[in-house]
Parts: structure tokens; C-alpha cells; sequence
């Protein structure tokens, strides 16, 4: 049962990924996520009918708190990282055509 | 008795008893780690300066009676995957060559009241995807047992480190083995703790649901007396979990009887290498003439861990990892023609193959279409899982088996085959599936010399159960705590 991926679902995968990737890049990862999935596929042996999804190890729910600043005021030390930045914020390329 | 040489609890002991000094401690570490750091290459980054300026601060508040942790002023380092308010993070990746936190995360602000020192941060697969350490961008850890071999991962520099002598402890992180499988292959003691037991605020994360912060140290007292410093219930952390116990060093009691430890029939099976398996097995067998019940058990579902594992794992690294993009931190591409033209570029060019590989399969498996096939069966595998270790809890107070199937490889050998290498996770993985605590102690050496660790596998809060076993196994060795020289 190998798993096959088309050329599409990789460029689909890299637009998720907001990855680009050479050809070469491409053709390899292509290929080993085709093994990892044929791999991954062995878990179609175990049947999990009736099986609840487990995201969380324990019966913890969310917890909610008041919306309270606590740790002051940080944008100078926050925009000392940014890569690009103008006057009090961060700088990118035009986002809206 | 040379200072690189003490644990933590030797060292700390004598800095509260005024012998040495926290000044004269961090000045030895430092001192080791430019002996041996040009071969090993722990370290991403050193803080010489900021470690001496802050061995002074502690000097004066253990000597003003402020500081009183038995911990105080001894030299550590962190995995470089944990925020340290302006000092580089680089989660061992291009995309944060030059990251510097604007805070500090939790597990590590609970060593600096406690008086810790941090003389830098370690080396580690690129955002801890890896198990040698060698996909880090700043080049690879090397095992100080014999150089050829690398040290494990993804905490290799922090288990390395440790192994040399550099620092007396350290933090690592274990989304899959991280800190129990690099721990085997450098002959030190880590744990990683029950989820939701230490904070995880300012962890860079990988596997949120997996991932936990852990120590690693000379021997087991040294990790749970650390352990019991960086565990704690924080609210900035939406797992964290408010637990009754947090007296973790009050389980380093030399008694075993009537203690049940199971043994996984199927973790002894084929691809176990038969050195590796004759010294944990030698291992249980000193725990049962102290007094421990031992029985083999079926524990099922082993061969499912993995590949549940890589799926859960590289959907949350997907996810996680979009923070990336060049906009507010880190490495940002040259040149780009719009947006996403920026963000794709800027990620290209700035995370290493392995993180790529993860990421792609990552939103592979999260993508419609494939969601319910992929994510939701490897979630309802980890369900099953859950359920096979409750059953196993049943009867038995802990489960032996090996940390890692083989001993530390040699440099270069296992990236060419990511499979290959995603197999040897084999006997750590489910812990973190099952959010179980487990710890690795070493047992012995193979006949190169490469250390070999037994893993104990814990119910999920008892900790203490997993520290007295391997503390009380540790008693036996003479050798204990001496690191790699």
C-alpha cells in the first residue's frame, strides 16, 4: 500500500507550510513523506472504532482569568528584536494590494 | 576534591559552608568549558561575563542569608530552547540567530531565586527535532566518552555538558526522549517529569502536548533536588498542574522491597542490542536482589507509539512553528518581493531539513482531506496507549526497560535514513504519548565504552516511586556520578 503524492499536493502542502522549497528539495521530500506515511499507515491495523480522540493526557479544563496587564509595558525591548522596524512598530511589505 | 568533579549537592553544600565560593565555582566551570568545548561543543553560547557578575550577586545573598536553596551558586546550563531575558535563544536554528527574550521562562526563573547560576546555553537539535543532536545549525555536540560518537539528542548539549564537567547540572526538554535518551548515551541521570509538572511558559515550543521541561544531572539526587526547584504550578502555563507533592528529594531513600517493576516483553524483543539488553536486565536483577518484586508483562501496542507519535508531534510542530516569519524576531530574508513572498523565503532560507521535513508532514496531516486519516486515528491511537499503561499501573508500580536500543552512534550515521532514526525512540516516545514521568540511570558500559542507561517509566505523578528505584540502584555503584573522565 505505498503512498504516492502528486506534484500538486506537495506545492498544496508548501503554501500550509509557507514553505518554498528547490526542486531538489522537493523531489526529497516528497519521498520521504511518502515512507513516513507508509509507515504511519501501519496504525490502519489497530482498530479505533468507538475511540475518542485524546488531545489532553488529563480531565484539566481551560482556565479563564481576568484580562489584567501584569508585566508592564516591554515594546521597546520587543522592537530592539524585530528585524525591520519604523517609529513604534514592526515593518513588513505591503499587506493589502 | 576538584569542583568540575562535585554534584550539585557536593558543590552547593560547600559554597553554603563557605569552602568554596560561587565566584570559585563558576570560574572552574568556565574554565573546563574552554578545555573542553573546541572538541565537545556543549555550548551555543557561553556567558562568561553575566555568569561572574551574577556568582557575585549570589555570593553576597547567601552571605546576607537571603539565598538558602541548597542549590545556591552552583554553575548550570540551559537548553538554548528556553527564553533567557537577553541572552541569545537560538532554539539551535538559523531563523533565531539573533533572538534575544525579552523574558525569562518559568522553570528557569524558579533556579535564579533559588540562586542558580547559568554559565550558558546548550546545544540541541534544531527546535528539538532530533536525536543526536547534529541537525543544530551552530554544528554538533560530541560525546565526551569518545568524540567520534555524538552525544544523543535532542538535549545532547545539555547531557554533554554535564558528562564533561562544564557545568554541574542542566535543563533539558523531552518531547520524545529528549532528555531520557541523551542522557543514556552520556552516562548522566535526566528526568522527564509528569506533563503539566513544570511550566512550560517561555519553552519554545515543539509538541506542546508532549513537551516537558526536565534535569539532568551527575546522579539522581542531584535531579531531584533540581526537580523539586523548577516544578511548579504557574498560571501563565494553561497545563500546568497544581500538584499535592512537589518534596521530590524525599523519595531518595535506599529501599526497594515489595516494589513491583514490570518488564515489557515486547521492549526485549528484536532489535534490542544484546549488550545493551544483558546490563538493564543485570540492572533489574540488583533491584530484585534488594528486595523489588520483578515480573514480565505483555504490554501491547508498542509498534504504534511511533508512528502516532510523528504524526501528533510534526501536527503540532506545523502549527507552532507558523510564529516564525520574519516579522517581530530572528532571521528575515534579504531580499522578497510582498508578504508572502517574505514569509516563505524567510522560513526557506532559515530552518534547517529536519525541521522542514516535520513541518511539511505537519500540515500534511492537518490538511482537509487528510485530518480524520491521519491526525484523528494517531489521537485515538494515543487514547489506546493511555489506557495499556493504566492497565500496566494496575499491577505494577513502574516498568524497566532501556532508554535507547543501541548505545550513542557514530557522527554522521543517522541522518541519511530519518526513519531509521525516528525507530530509535522506540522505548522513550510513549511516556511522552501517555504524559508518563520516566527517568534514565546509567547501568554500565558497552565493550567500546559507550555508557548504557536504564529508563523507569513511572505512573503519571509518581515520580517519587521512579527517584527511589534509581536512587536505590545507584547505591550499588561505585562509579556513580563521575562523569565522562
Amino acid at each position: 500500500m505505498a503512498n504516492k503524492i502528486s506534484d500538486e499536493t506537495m506545492e498544496y502542502v508548501g503554501i500550509l507550510a509557507k514553505l518554498r522549497l528547490s526542486d531538489e528539495e522537493k523531489e526529497n521530500a516528497k519521498s520521504d513523506m511518502e515512507k513516513m506515511l507508509d509507515y504511519i499507515d501501519t496504525l490502519n491495523e489497530l482498530d479505533t472504532t468507538g475511540v475518542e480522540p485524546m488531545s489532553h493526557v488529563f480531565p484539566v479544563n481551560n482556565v479563564f482569568r481576568e484580562d489584567i496587564v501584569e508585566n508592564g509595558d516591554g515594546s521597546e525591548d520587543t522592537l530592539a528584536n524585530a528585524p525591520l522596524k519604523k517609529e513604534q512598530g514592526f515593518k513588513v511589505p505591503k499587506t493589502i494590494g | 576534591m576538584d569542583i568540575c568533579s562535585m554534584t550539585a549537592l557536593e558543590l552547593g553544600k560547600k559554597i553554603q559552608q563557605k569552602e568554596i565560593s560561587a565566584v570559585e565555582a563558576v570560574k572552574a566551570a568556565l574554565e573546563c568549558i574552554e578545555d573542553r568545548e573546541p572538541e565537545i561543543n556543549s555550548f551555543v553560547t557561553v556567558d562568561a561575563e553575566g555568569a561572574l557578575k551574577r556568582a557575585e550577586e549570589v555570593q553576597k545573598s547567601i552571605e546576607e542569608g537571603t539565598i538558602v536553596s541548597p542549590l545556591a551558586g552552583v554553575p548550570v546550563g540551559i537548553k538554548d530552547n528556553m527564553c533567557t531575558k537577553g541572552l541569545l535563544t537560538t532554539c539551535g536554528s538559523k531563523i533565531l540567530k539573533n533572538f534575544k527574550p525579552t523574558f525569562t521562562a518559568e522553570a528557569v526563573r524558579n533556579l535564579e531565586r533559588a540562586g542558580a547560576v547559568i554559565v550558558g546555553k546548550t546545544n540541541m537539535d534544531e527546535f528539538a527535532m532530533g536525536s543526536t543532536t547534529e541537525t543544530s545549525y551552530y554544528g554538533e555536540t560530541r560525546n565526551p566518552w569518545n568524540p567520534a560518537h555524538v552525544p544523543g539528542g535532542s538535549s545532547g548539549g545539555s547531557c554533554a555538558a554535564v558528562a564533561a564537567g562544564e557545568c554541574t547540572y542542566a535543563l533539558g526538554s523531552d518531547t520524545g526522549g529528549s532528555i531520557r535518551q541523551p542522557s543514556s548515551f552520556c552516562g548522566v541521570v535526566g528526568i522527564k517529569p509528569t506533563y503539566g509538572t513544570v511550566s512550560r511558559y517561555g519553552l519554545i515550543a515543539y509538541g506542546s502536548s508532549l513537551d516537558q521541561i526536565g534535569p539532568v544531572g551527575k546522579n539522581v539526587a542531584d535531579c531531584a533536588a533540581v526537580l523539586e526547584i523548577i516544578a511548579s504550578h504557574d498560571k501563565k502555563d494553561s497545563t500546568s498542574i497544581d500538584r499535592k507533592d512537589y518534596d521530590f528529594t524525599s523519595a531518595l531513600v535506599d529501599d526497594v522491597k515489595g516494589m513491583r517493576i514490570g518488564i515489557p516483553r515486547d521492549y526485549f524483543l528484536e532489535g534490542l542490542d544484546c549488550e545493551v539488553k544483558e546490563n538493564i536486565l543485570n540492572a533489574v536483577k540488583v533491584l530484585e536482589d534488594k528486595g523489588a518484586v520483578v515480573e514480565e508483562f505483555d504490554l501491547s501496542l508498542v509498534q504504534y507509539a511511533i508512528p502516532a507519535y510523528y504524526v501528533i508531534a510534526s501536527a503540532e510542530a506545523s502549527s507552532n512553528l507558523s510564529r516564525f516569519d520574519g516579522v517581530k524576531y530572528g532571521y528575515r530574508t534579504e531580499t522578497y518581493e510582498g508578504l508572502h513572498d517574505m514569509y516563505k523565503k524567510t522560513r526557506s532560507e532559515g530552518f534547517g531539513a529536519e525541521v522542514k521535513r516535520r513541518i511539511m508532514l505537519g500540515s500534511f496531516v492537518l490538511s482537509s482531506g487528510y485530518y480524520d486519516a491521519y491526525y484523528l486515528k494517531a489521537l485515538r491511537t494515543k487514547a489506546l496507549i493511555k489506557k495499556a499503561f493504566d492497565s500496566a499501573f494496575e499491577t505494577y508500580d513502574m516498568i524497566a526497560a532501556p532508554a535507547a536500543p543501541a548505545t550513542a552512534p557514530r557522527l554522521g550515521e543517522s541522518l541519511s535514513d530519518p526513519l531509521k532514526m525516528y525507530l530509535g525512540d522506540i522505548y522513550t516516545i510513549s511516556a511522552n504519548l501517555a504524559g508518563l514521568p520516566g527517568i534514565s540511570v546509567p547501568v554500565g558500559t558497552d565493550s567500546l565504552g559507550l555508557p548504557i542507561g536504564m529508563q523507569l517509566i513511572g505512573n503519571c505523578f509518581e515520580e517519587k516511586k521512579i527517584i527511589r528505584a534509581a536512587y536505590a540502584y545507584e547505591q550499588t555503584r561505585a562509579d556513580a556520578g563521575k562523569g565522562a573522565d
